[in-house]
């Protein structure tokens, strides 16, 4: 397979990583490239075969309804936002949000 | 003492011949001295590694001391540390002075152990010869023309040149024991879930694990029973009882300690790929290996050969979602220019990313997206199960799988960088272990052209004690790993 | 002109009333100041991890069992790809392929009509953050804060089959589902507070055709009433549109309240494809039978079995039946008052919990479970109304003293107020003889044949007893006496 330039940008786009003219083709040769060794996948019957998400076969752990977050609220909240590009009021600010 | 064992240390510590101060400060020394030529640290702060060592004094003085209290420890740049700039090696988070602890730091502090630094390596652990760091490449400290692999390759040179005694990585494909192999080291990746991940910056979530990079696999076992145990913070942690993983190593043996043990020789890890050198080293380890008392037997792994092609579906969809979070909202880097939301986003974003973790994001954004998951992220988890099989059949033919650890040795600096293709073929030994979620661990096993090579050995589940065993006793009787590179 | 069919889906965002949030430890509870309840966890700091709350999985389970669904024996977490400012993780854990409730079914009322309405399937998944705008105030025009407390907060989201053909039925649905994940305690239905949101997804066709139009997706019904109107309003504009020709666009769109029209959102233009995969970090998460049977052995009745019952055991109508089990709380308080007054008296109590007691609540805009008057004392007052110890109105006197904290029991405010019915026909006899006589002229007035005098005479009678008399009995005196 080969993708094309506006395949490229339209990942991009969806992983949100700005990406200029030239770097869509060097972007484009090494996926294709990648994409060439990734490829050898395709030749093998997978038929019947159950996909594999997780390495060991053990279900999901629960927690007891808890709340365990007690303490400091304020200043965890103070300490977390002291790393933020910017806050208000405890709020995270970011550019207007348009619905 | 920069020759020293881990119990050898901790011994010297409780016995006053030194204390935790002096210890860590000579290895601050070093750092100071030879750091700025190999790049392996990101942060160091001795005022903070050396009030943990006065406390560390203080509890070993109470007669309270373990195996590592006292001891300074580097860490990768990958594990969260409280009031410690935490990196993952990337712009992204240049800024980032974290907030909590992850598991593997709070363990090593329980242990008493000092933090000597935060050591450098590929920017979110994603490469293999450390040159994709935002803090620039680090040199192996055999060659300084040549990587320490990556992408645990900070830690990997730290310990090699003697800057740290021992050292965290993580290992999603190789990332510890491909750059314990090109540095002269012992690195492990423990079974998946045996380390707890939480706090630990994701890259591949199911592949992803914790392990120690040290100068022997007795080193490593002291290293792993700090690290391993269950977490509930961690869904993947596996609740199992405690064990002491220098078990098998303490016990007293023969001439023979391995006689019964039967090594795989899988036909896959002996074809072509691999340089000649290495193999040549690789069967003199075997061989080694037979005057143990181990016995070999040929076995198959069938689809070995596609493990790197379901790698490079599954950790880069994995990672495309995992790294979402660096958006410039909460933490991290924020363009300084943007019109709009969006633009804040993608600007954000592709200045925060270096080359090689941008391509990983598209290519694990383009597999998951509509019309293509079924082709490439299903096919290659469908894969995934193909070579768990393939070694749940080998493991009822052998008790460890001996192989290569990477097809040669270090390379040099700028040799791969441009072509990702190749450089993602250095991980064809090491990636089928991530995605069986087996233990594993790479030992020295010789020189060629004065670079080491690394011998590996592939257990199946929660064989950890075992592996460190079969490779101590290697260490017993060869002298490989106690080689150290020239002083800079 | 075409006749045309309307089709509408709808999906509820159900928030579950757990403690703590699905993925952390960090509480659930609304209004606290901007992100204090927002932890590592909730705000996505780098490495940490998500472990899932068994409370919202019983909550699934319960309310799989309440709507006879399957509950999954294994369902699966995955991860909804898409950047927003109130998405730290910049994805949602939802469940995508495996849902933790599989199918189930609905009965609403129409008129007099039952409808079945098919459920596709109830899944678990995490709420976002909060961005507000125009709170923020002037210095931040241009900007959004982000508020993560309510990021991680439990959700059921319930997804029915296309099967509502109006905006009516559409509402009736709604309420029948608020109605119940209250009823099974599983959400606190606050709509105000978006406990409870819908999104209605609406197409047309002409009537006839098989396949289904083009849908629109209307977010965020919080109420009832918008959700009538906001259908309405789709509903006559995607006809509108298709008679002049037009096509209709798969689209996303917000009801404004103000103007009363539906728009398309701008923000979620692209965002199709949001890349489901299972969550790495979660595992598959296992229900076992026996916890199946465990969670069953403590739902409570359902308001169905609940209705038919009081109908079949209390000889209630069918529509004081459905009043009474608007909610678990109400079924409860009128069960209660029944066991104390007896069940003779059960459709008394249901006339007084109904009618009385609804009234003083509505008038004082109290929830049932804050009644000043509780189920025991209500039914001890309806007992004696049953018995003849007082009549309804002497009752209503009681119930008001009751109300104000001016005795515990209606047996001790009679007692002590001496309001006990006269029985006893020689008193009243007695009483009445009283009347007679110092009422001369209305006696002759009546006698002359005046019948108005004789209601006079009644008043008169009934206001010597205090009102504690039978009035039937102090009828009949009278005209024995008179006649």
């Amino acid at each position: 397979m080969s993708l094309t330039p506006e395949q490229v940008r339209r990942v991009a786009h969806l992983a949100r990583i700005e990406i200029s003219d030239p770097e869509v083709h060097s972007t484009l040769g090494h996926m294709n490239e990648i994409f060439g060794l990734i490829e050898a996948m395709q030749a093998v019957d997978t038929t019947g075969v159950e996909p594999m998400a997780h390495a060991q076969d053990v279900a999901q752990r629960l927690r007891a309804d808890r709340v365990t977050e007690t303490g400091q609220l304020d200043e965890q909240r103070a300490a977390f936002q002291a790393i933020a590009p910017e806050t208000e009021a405890g709020l995270y600010l970011v550019p207007k949000v348009i619905e | 003492m920069i020759e020293q064992s881990l119990p050898a240390l901790a011994k010297a510590l409780a016995t006053k011949e030194i204390s935790s101060v002096e210890l860590t400060q000579l290895y601050l020394d070093r750092i100071a001295r030879h750091n700025p030529q190999l790049n392996a640290f990101i942060t160091v702060d001795p005022a903070r590694s050396l009030a943990q060592a006065h406390a560390a004094d203080a509890r070993l003085a109470r007669g309270e001391g373990g195996p590592l209290t006292g001891i300074p420890i580097a860490h990768k740049d990958i594990f969260c540390t409280q009031g410690w700039l935490t990196t993952c090696a990337s712009k992204m988070l240049s800024n980032f002075i974290s907030p909590y602890d992850a598991a593997v730091i709070t363990r090593f502090k329980a242990a008493g152990a000092v933090l000597l630094g935060k050591t450098n390596m590929d920017e979110f652990a994603m490469g293999s010869s450390n040159e994709t760091s935002f803090f620039g490449p680090v040199k192996n400290p055999w060659n300084l023309t040549c990587v320490p692999g990556g992408s645990s390759g900070g830690s990997a040179a730290a310990v090699a040149a003697r800057l740290a005694p021992a050292a965290t990585g993580t290992d999603t494909g190789g990332s510890i024991r491909q750059p314990a192999a090109l540095c002269n080291l012992t690195g492990m990746k423990p079974t998946y879930g045996v380390v707890s991940r939480y706090g630990m910056i994701a890259f591949a979530s199911s592949l992803d694990q914790a392990g120690p990079l040290g100068r022997s696999a007795a080193d490593c076992a002291v290293l792993l029973n700090s690290m391993a145990g269950f977490d509930e913070r961690d869904s993947t942690s596996l609740d199992r009882p405690g064990e002491d993983y220098s078990r098998e190593i303490n016990a007293v043996t023969d001439g023979q300690p391995l006689a019964g043990l039967k090594i795989g020789l899988p036909a896959e890890f002996f074809g072509d790929g691999c340089s000649p050198e290495v193999m040549q080293l690789v069967e003199q380890a075997i061989a080694g290996y037979r005057k143990l008392g181990a016995e070999t037997v040929a076995i198959r792994l069938p689809s070995m050969g596609l493990s790197v092609a379901a790698y490079y579906v599954i950790a880069p969809a994995e990672a495309s979602s995992n790294l979402a979070r660096f958006d410039g909202v909460r933490y991290g880097h924020r363009a300084p220019d943007y019109q709009d939301l969006n633009e804040m986003y993608s600007r954000s974003r592709a200045q925060g990313f270096g080359a090689e973790v941008k391509r990983r994001i598209l290519i694990g954004t383009y597999v998951l997206s509509h019309g293509y998951y079924d082709a490439y992220y299903l096919q290659a988890q469908r894969i995934r199960r193909l070579i768990a099989s393939d070694f749940a059949e080998a493991f009822r033919q052998c008790d460890v799988i001996i192989g290569p650890t990477s097809p040669s040795t270090a390379f040099k600096l700028g040799e791969k960088a441009a072509d990702p293709v190749q450089m993602y073929l250095s991980d064809i030994y090491t990636i089928a272990v991530n995605l069986a979620g087996l233990p594993a661990i790479s030992l020295p096993c010789g020189f060629a052209g004065g670079l080491p090579a690394g011998l590996q050995l592939i257990g199946n589940y929660f064989s950890e004690a075992r592996l460190l065993n079969v490779a101590h006793r290697y260490q017993q009787a060869n002298a490989w790993h106690l080689q150290s590179p020239a002083e800079l | 002109m075409k006749q045309w069919e309307v089709v509408i889906g709808i999906e509820t965002h159900a928030q579950l009333s757990t403690q703590a949030k699905i993925f952390s430890g960090s509480s659930t509870a609304f209004g606290a100041s901007p992100n204090v309840q927002a932890n590592a966890v909730d705000i996505a700091l780098p490495g940490v991890l998500p472990v899932l709350n068994r409370g919202a999985v019983e909550c699934a389970i319960r309310f799989g069992l309440a709507v006879e669904a399957q509950i999954a024996p294994r369902s699966v977490f995955a991860r909804k790809n898409y950047f927003y400012p109130d998405l730290p993780k910049g994805y949602q854990i939802s469940q995508y392929e495996l849902p933790v409730v599989v199918g189930g079914k609905l009965s609403i009322q129409i008129g007099e009509v039952e409808k079945v309405v098919r459920l596709t399937r109830a899944h678990l998944e995490e709420d976002a953050g909060k961005s507000l705008h125009e709170e923020l105030g002037h210095q931040f025009v241009g900007k959004s804060g982000i508020d993560l407390n309510r990021a991680g907060t439990p959700l059921l989201e319930i997804v029915t089959e296309p099967d509502l053909r109006s905006a009516a039925e559409a509402v009736a649905y709604a309420r029948v589902l608020h109605a119940l994940v209250r009823w099974i305690g599983i959400c606190d239905g606050n709509m105000q507070e978006g406990s409870f949101r819908c999104d209605a997804n609406v197409s047309v066709r002409p009537v006839g055709q098989t396949h289904l139009g083009t849908r629109r997706e209307i977010k965020n019904l919080n109420s009832f009433r918008f959700m009538q109107q906001a259908i309405d309003y789709e509903v006559q504009w995607q006809i509108a549109t298709l008679e002049d020709g037009g096509r209709i666009e798969q689209a996303t769109v917000l009801f404004d309240p103000d103007s009363g029209a539906t728009r398309a959102m701008r923000s979620k233009e692209d965002a199709h494809d949001y890349r489901y995969f299972p969550d790495p970090d979660l595992l598959p998460l296992v229900i076992d039978a026996q916890w199946v049977d465990r969670m069953r052995a403590q739902m409570p009745e359902l308001p169905a079995a609940k209705r038919d019952r009081l109908i079949t055991d209390y000889g209630l109508s069918a529509y004081d039946a459905k009043v009474l089990t608007t909610s678990l709380e109400l079924a409860g308080y009128y069960e209660a008052a029944v066991a104390a007054a007896g069940k003779s008296n059960a459709k008394a109590c249901a006339n007084w919990v109904t009618v009385d007691l609804a009234a003083r609540l509505n008038r004082e805009a109290r929830e049932i479970s804050d009644s000043c008057v509780s189920a025991e004392q209500l039914g001890g007052l309806v007992a004696r109304i049953g018995d003849g110890t007082i009549s309804n109105n002497i009752a209503k006197r009681v119930f008001d003293a009751m109300w104000n904290g001016e005795g515990s029991s209606a047996d001790e405010i009679i007692a002590r107020d001496g309001l006990q019915q006269i029985t006893d026909s020689s008193a009243l006899e007695a009483l009445i003889d009283e009347v007679l006589s110092a009422n001369a002229t209305m006696v002759g007035e009546f006698r002359a044949g005046k019948e108005k005098a004789f209601n006079a005479l009644v008043g008169k009678a009934m206001k010597a007893t205090r009102g504690q008399a039978n009035p039937q009995q102090v009828n009949e005196l009278l005209r024995k006496k008179l006649g």
